[in-house]
């Protein structure tokens, strides 16, 4: 379907397909089989100015936005979303910067991570903070001319590989989530750890990994924007990055359609190839269906957030919300349709199924994305009745 | 631009868009239209039933005496104290050229402190062994061996001249050919001698191997080629031939060094070199995974081969690319190729399809390598090999 | 150091199908791609502009289209491009084609070193390289699998034998053409893409050029082809039927009656 890109989205969707094509699929499985982390991917997606989409130019970007961040994310996740993962969680890494830093941060940290020679990453999860971000124990204080950070989080995208962390943190706990402020903490930074690679279900050449704070000492022009904004910044990067798990999973639904189908039209069964049965024509129409239906929402979304207006956290979460849910039904009915060899590693749909599930889970599980929409719908229609 | 449909003549019946090999016709309101990426080839000219399209005939100057230049020269490729196995098949072939224009054959040897090796040659075919035994000529490099053979070509004038298409022959001829200012076709597989006009009729794979053709060089001298090892015969080898030995000096010949030979590093492996196998097990997607090349390890070993893959196969990362055969691999000529998974790619084809016997072992009898096999298998690889391997074993008993 | 890319468009052959009836190509569908062997070039041209400075230029001979083989040759990193293109270069054979090459070279200038591709996958000749540098008298090395070094004056090179490599010193300017071994190729990068679609490249005709028409194209080439025919086709191949053992069996006599194998039986 023709979604009416500019040539330069053109360009991003061709290259990212390219990269996909070409460099991911023939990595992916052995990726995934020694949850190796893919650096080598890293190199190529670097050099192809890919991590600078979101950036602006001033800062050695290429002025991207929502949309065009999505495009290349979708593309890349059509070959394998662990690696389109690592990709995206740099640029989640880099938004809190992008969106509250003070000229100087900016200045120091976006054209790294734009040219890719150094991955960033975002920190919010703690053992018991996940869906309730409010929960947050990692404590910041303010001592001289340095914070002071001691605390865990847990299972953050990219830990340990990247070098830039934007680290969400308590500076007054009194103040429930209005005590909350974000941080930079740099790789090497005194009293800055991590711990052990975590096994996980699917993408699994992603590295997922605690961040250990033992009196990290950190100077205190590390704070983005002032104290207290912390949640406020952490909900304006969900809001701006949920659409890119959607254009991920729609990538993934995708990938897997497309092994369905072409694995139909090889398998031969009753003397014919079984796409002419009806029973896999309606599974397979269905998941195309939702597919596309998935791309269109994502597409419209991304294309409303680049508009800036000012609050979109409701169809920025069914932007996450459907795609992902999406992405489950389409990757599962692609193994079934695979039968036998479908549920085999020799097959990708069955890695494909067991990344699926992260989308439904990662940046705000499927049920917290049900309640922002649901309180913005009370919210909304509070206003007008 | 010198070809031309006539339009008067052109029925529009479209035979020349499919025959051009380089899709440069398309029809323009009916009628055949050449367009840029015609490379006068000819081959529309030749299909066209009416006749209309015409290839303007350039009137070229005569550059060359040509009736000074006689005889056939090989080149001796010598390295390390060993004559290319190539040039004794060259050595055959331009006896039996020789024979046609009744003249001689010479082979000119390069290097220094060359071992004697003017038996071999003038016992597999020479007449003339000419020896060019120099310090200069320690270590092969091409400006150097390029000036000398230049020199020795301009004063003695043979009318062909051919070499093995070896790494070293593909890189030195190009240069003495342009210095020369005379036509070189690559890696052809055939010849014959056209007497009338007393030309080389050179045939080549071109086109990555979809198409032959056939090359002249009708005004200039010599007419020079390189030839794919293991295509030509080498003659039964006569040890009472008599040949003539000249030793050449360099006193006379300006000699420009601008590349310093520093030093050669040999990379030896177990297995035998692939180009000169006899026995090659090749295995394509269909092995599934790198263990399964054991398989046909196994089998090579046996057959004293070497171990093959198609392109599918290196890409998935089963086996690294030295053993990948095809056209962006090795061209590979052994006397069996046992095919082994493989579908038949073009790509693979060209690498292997020269290859004395092909066997090939394939679920699918479809798959395009049974084009090009001389016995098939329409059965698993994974019963097939172990099977034949077993038998070996068996027959040779080591069971 | 200023460097010198060759690049040629040329018609993906692993895409190529035959025609099983009139033994033909099929065409349709057939992508124009740059000459594989090339893309190691671009690359390794821009590496070395990457690590110490210069200018990287691609040049290439052919139709108005191999225009697009340069522009992606400039989203991977090549600074500028040229196109030679004239009908009358048309039909050239490797002598007249590095003959227009070397001049289209000396209109660029200045330069350290030109890098070529081995060869490319539908000339498969892997002569233009050497003619090249024999027309601009400069040394040469081909089947280069890595550059060791290189200075102002000499680079030190490693090129591949059939039996391992040999290490080589060159003066420079000089020519070298590279293997698969030699890099990784990049993919094109957004900001080059960019470049590459707003720069205008320069084409220069035989004219331009100020070239002896007597030298270029049909006229200028010293070989002519004669004839093209489809590949002998091997007869049909012999099925061996039978039990797996049957057929082990059959396959192996008939090998060793052919002289294949040499196996008691």
């Amino acid at each position: 379907m023709d979604y009416f890109l500019t040539d330069k989205q053109k360009m991003i969707k061709n290259l990212a397909r390219r990269i996909a094509e070409e460099k991911i699929k023939p990595k992916r499985a052995e990726l995934d089989e020694k949850e190796e982390f893919p650096w080598e991917l890293m190199d190529i997606l670097a050099k192809s100015d890919l991590f600078g989409l979101i950036i602006p130019t001033e800062y050695g970007g290429f002025g991207g936005g929502c949309f065009e961040n999505c495009l290349a994310v979708e593309e890349l996740g059509r070959a394998c979303i662990g690696v389109a993962t690592t990709f995206a969680a740099s640029g989640l890494g880099a938004y809190p910067i992008l969106f509250y830093g003070t000229e100087e941060q900016k200045r120091k940290y976006l054209p790294e991570i734009a040219s890719g020679r150094k991955l960033a990453a975002f920190a919010l999860t703690e053992s018991s903070a996940g869906s309730d971000a409010a929960g947050i124990q990692t404590q910041a204080t303010s001592s001289g001319d340095v914070y002071i950070l001691n605390g865990t989080k847990q299972w953050i995208t990219n830990g340990g590989e990247a070098e830039v962390y934007s680290v969400i943190a308590m500076t007054d706990r009194t103040r429930g989530a209005r005590g909350a402020s974000a941080f930079i903490v740099e790789k090497g930074d005194p009293g800055f750890s991590f711990g052990r690679k975590e096994k996980k279900m699917g993408i699994r050449c992603s590295s997922t990994r605690e961040l250990i704070f033992d009196n990290c000492r950190i100077p205190k022009d590390r704070i983005i924007g002032r104290e207290g904004m912390g949640f406020i910044i952490a909900m304006k990067t969900f809001d701006e990055a949920r659409p890119g798990i959607g254009a991920l999973s729609v990538g993934l639904a995708q990938g897997a359609l497309d092994e369905a189908v072409r694995f139909a039209k090889e398998r031969v069964q009753f003397g014919k190839p079984i796409i002419s049965f009806q029973a896999i024509q309606h599974m397979l129409a269905d998941m195309a269906t939702l597919t596309e239906a998935a791309r269109a929402l994502v597409y419209a979304v991304a294309r409303y957030i680049d508009t800036r207006p000012r609050d979109f956290s409701k169809v920025s979460a069914m932007a996450k919300l459907f795609p992902s849910d999406v992405a489950m039904k389409v990757t599962t009915d692609a193994v079934q349709i695979l039968g036998g060899h479908g549920y085999m590693r020799d097959y990708p749909v069955e890695k494909m199924m067991r990344d699926a599930k992260i989308l439904q889970i990662y940046e705000g599980t499927n049920q917290i994305q049900r309640n922002i929409i649901g309180q913005a719908l009370n919210k909304e229609y509070g206003k007008k009745f | 631009m010198s070809i031309k449909v006539d339009k008067e003549k052109c029925t529009g019946c479209e035979t020349c868009v499919d025959t051009c090999p380089f899709g440069a016709i398309t029809m323009v309101e009916g009628k055949a239209d050449i367009g840029d990426q015609c490379n006068l080839c000819g081959a529309c000219q030749e299909v066209c039933e009416v006749g209309a399209i015409s290839i303007e005939a350039i009137e070229k100057e005569e550059v060359q005496d040509k009736e000074a230049y006689k005889g056939i020269w090989v080149y001796g490729e010598y390295r390390k104290g060993r004559i290319a196995p190539v040039v004794y098949e060259l050595l055959g072939e331009g006896r039996r050229l020789a024979h046609k224009l009744n003249v001689d054959v010479s082979c000119i040897l390069l290097g220094y402190e060359l071992k004697d090796k003017t038996r071999d040659l003038i016992g597999y075919g020479a007449d003339k062994v000419y020896l060019v035994d120099d310090a200069i000529l320690k270590d092969f490099r091409d400006d150097v061996y390029g000036d000398v053979l230049t020199d020795l070509i301009e004063k003695h004038k043979p009318e062909i001249f051919l070499a093995g298409a070896t790494s070293i022959g593909r890189s030195l001829i190009p240069k003495v050919a342009t210095h020369l200012n005379t036509g070189l076709t690559a890696d052809c597989t055939d010849f014959d001698i056209d007497l009338e006009k007393r030309l080389l009729l050179q045939t080549r794979p071109a086109f990555g191997g979809n198409i032959m053709a056939t090359i002249v060089c009708p005004d200039r001298r010599p007419q020079m080629a390189t030839v794919r090892p293991k295509v030509m015969k080498k003659m039964a080898f006569d040890e009472n031939r008599e040949g003539e030995i000249i030793k050449v000096t360099l006193d006379s010949i300006n000699i420009k060094a601008r590349t310093r030979f520093i030093e050669s590093v040999q990379q030896v492996s177990d297995a035998p070199n692939l180009s000169e196998a006899d026995v090659i097990v090749s295995g394509g997607r269909g092995l599934k995974d790198s263990k399964n090349f054991g398989l046909l390890q196994e089998l090579a070993t046996l057959l004293n081969g070497a171990v093959g893959a198609s392109r599918g196969a290196v890409d998935a990362g089963w086996i690294p690319y030295f053993h990948q055969v095809g056209q962006t691999g090795k061209t590979v000529c052994p006397k069996l190729y046992i095919a082994c998974g493989i579908s038949g790619a073009v790509q693979h084809l060209v690498g292997m399809q020269s290859s004395e016997v092909i066997v090939a072992i394939n679920t699918d009898p479809h798959a395009r390598i049974f084009d090009v096999a001389t016995f098939g298998i329409v059965r698993d690889l994974f019963e097939v090999v172990p099977a034949l391997t077993k038998r070996i074993k068996q027959a040779i008993g080591c069971e | 150091m200023d460097i010198i890319v060759c690049i040629k468009q040329v018609p993906d052959t692993g895409q190529v199908k035959i025609d099983p009836h009139t033994h033909t190509l099929i065409r349709e569908g057939v992508e124009s791609i740059i000459n594989p062997y090339d893309r190691y070039a671009i690359e390794e041209g821009v590496r070395i502009k990457e690590r110490y400075g210069g200018k990287v230029t691609a040049i290439s001979m052919g139709p108005p289209q191999a225009k697009e083989a340069l522009k992606e040759a400039i989203s991977c990193g090549v600074d500028e491009a040229v196109l030679l293109c004239d009908r009358a270069f048309a039909g050239a054979d490797t002598l007249a084609t590095t003959y227009t090459l070397a001049k289209g070279i000396e209109q660029i200038g200045r330069f350290d070193l030109i890098i070529c591709g081995k060869q490319t996958i539908d000339g498969d000749t892997a002569q233009v390289g050497p003619g090249v540098a024999e027309r601009l008298d400069i040394p040469y090395v081909s089947y280069v699998r890595k550059i060791e070094f290189i200075g102002n004056r000499c680079a030190r090179v490693e090129r591949m034998m059939d039996d391992g490599y040999d290490i080589l010193e060159m003066d420079l300017p000089a020519l070298i053409t590279v293997t698969k071994e030699i890099n990784e190729p990049r993919l094109p990068s957004l900001k080059g893409e960019v470049r590459a679609a707003s720069i205008e490249i320069p084409m220069y005709t035989a004219k331009d050029l100020g070239i002896d028409i007597n030298k270029i194209g049909l006229a200028g080439s010293a070989t002519e082809v004669i004839k093209i025919f489809p590949p002998p086709k091997k007869g049909q191949y012999e099925r061996i039927e039978g039990t797996l053992d049957e057929q082990v069996e059959t396959l192996l006599k008939k090998l060793k009656e052919l002289g294949i194998i040499n196996i008691p039986l």
